[in-house]
């Protein structure tokens, strides 16, 4: 590869659109630092602009060099994509929509080709014209590897809280001696219902539970699997000694479980947690006295 | 002024976690088409079983979902389609119980009796199309603007 490229006619239009680059890497990245997305994320000095503008075009020149202008995954881009995902999180916490960062990445684009247009003075029409395509193009895959990027972002960001909530949504309450509850918010896929099931477990060997409520309240789908987790519970808490009734079946759930042909067969269903409650203190034994009973006329 | 924006959508399904994102689409298109609460529920069942076979049966694959209008009509249309295996013996899979893996067998037939109207296309060797259609029973409501 030549150390130096003169500003002659040179390879393809990719190979000297990559000797432009490298020769103006200066003059782009100044002209960059004035642009909204540089200026608005680089408040502290212009000079960290124009630095972070220079990485950018040495990478891009990178790219153009190995004639991968329409390809993502070049290795050219690499060293960049951090600081490219830096600075569209930057804009998205100032309140930019994804479509807006896009624009800004898209107005990268005319300074450069005045640049490389000014530079090109001159040479055919045609060569011009084949230039500031391959320049385009290059510029756009930049605006895809940026937008790319921003997505996975986002995309660890909820496999994260997706963990978390694993972790966190599954409490069991103890309501009463004998009786204890998880109350189930969420999707109930099959990682979900393990864990579920787990602690549901442990609950009742430590708790010597004899009752086990399931609300589904907070689960917003009942399809065929989820019925079936449900049904698996059950009959491992049974295996454990313990009966499990299941609460909190709304109405369009229950019509939809009919249509569907879901019965949860033996299993004890009540309409809310309360009912559920009331169900076990009965079974055990405990009686409920009202608060206010018949003594109108006692003071 | 009339808008599909919310309810067109082509939604991959390749994971557990693209499942969700189909129910959850499904949910919010069927809302915004003005399906009251039990047929929003029925939908986003049948779609939850007709995606994840896709994804268990099918290998993986895509959802599609197209507002679909038939005089004063509006409807939800919902096609799940997928290259795989392809199902031999349909009369077979739609009958309820039916399963060749460990599941209950009713999630085909059942989301048959969830909507108005539904069709398989399945070739031996080159895969599934689903295809459900369900139409809001009510007038539906003026809907926001975008
Ligand atoms: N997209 C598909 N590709 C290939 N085979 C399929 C497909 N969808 C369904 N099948 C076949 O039809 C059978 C019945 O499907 P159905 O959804 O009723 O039951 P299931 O998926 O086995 O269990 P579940 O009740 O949990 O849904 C499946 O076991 C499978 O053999
Ligand atoms: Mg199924």
């Amino acid at each position: 590869m030549p150390e130096h490229d003169t500003g002659g006619t040179l390879g393809t239009p990719a190979q000297e659109v990559g000797g432009f680059l490298r020769r103006r890497s200066e003059q782009v990245a100044q002209r960059w630092a004035d642009e909204p997305l540089f200026r608005t994320v680089f408040t502290v000095s212009r000079d960290e602009a124009v630095e972070a503008g220079k990485a950018i075009v040495d990478a891009l020149a990178h790219v153009a060099d190995t004639q991968r202008v329409e390809d993502p995954d070049a290795a050219g881009f690499t060293g960049v994509r951090e600081q490219l995902a830096r600075m569209g999180a930057a804009r998205s916490r100032a309140g930019l929509s994804a479509t807006q960062v896009s624009a800004e990445l898209a107005a990268l684009l005319p300074p450069v080709e005045n640049l490389l247009v000014a530079d090109l003075d001159g040479q055919e029409p045609e060569r011009v014209r084949e230039c500031t395509t391959a320049l385009s193009v290059l510029m756009g895959t930049l605006r895809l590897v940026a937008m790319q990027t921003a997505l996975s972002e986002v995309q660890a960001l909820t496999d994260r809280q997706r963990l978390q909530l694993l972790e966190v949504a599954t409490p069991v309450i103890k309501l009463w001696d004998g009786i204890v509850a998880v109350p189930l918010i969420g999707t109930l896929d099959s990682a979900r219902s393990q864990v579920v099931m787990e602690t549901l477990l442990e609950a009742v060997v430590d708790q010597h539970a004899r009752f086990a409520i399931l609300d589904i309240t907070g689960v917003p789908t009942v399809d065929s699997l989820v019925a079936q987790h449900l049904m698996k519970t059950v009959a491992a808490a049974r295996l454990m000694g313990a009966e499990c009734v299941v609460s909190g079946i709304r109405p369009a759930i229950a019509q939809t479980m009919v249509h569907l042909g879901l019965d949860l067969g033996t299993v004890k269903t009540r309409a809310s947690l309360a009912d559920a409650l009331g169900y076990c203190l009965h079974e055990l034994g405990a009686n409920i006295v009202n608060a206010a009973p018949d003594g109108a006329g006692r003071r | 002024m009339h808008t599909d924006a919310g309810v067109e959508a082509r939604l991959p399904i390749r994971s557990d976690m693209d499942l969700v994102w189909v129910r959850q689409h499904v949910r919010q298109a069927a809302a915004r088409l003005g399906f009251g609460l039990v047929d929003q529920t029925k939908l986003v069942t049948a779609a939850s079983e007709l995606a994840r076979n896709t994804l268990v049966h099918g290998g993986g694959g895509l959802m599609e979902a197209s507002h679909v209008a038939d005089g004063g009509t509006d409807g939800l249309r919902l096609t799940f389609s997928d290259t795989g295996p392809g199902i031999p013996d349909l009369d077979r899979a739609l009958s309820d119980g039916y399963t060749s893996g460990g599941g209950l067998g009713m999630g085909l037939g059942g989301s048959r009796r969830l909507v108005h109207d539904f069709v398989v296309e399945s070739v031996p060797g080159s895969g599934t199309t689903v295809r459900v259609t369900s139409w809001v029973s009510r007038p539906p409501r003026p809907r926001e603007e975008a």
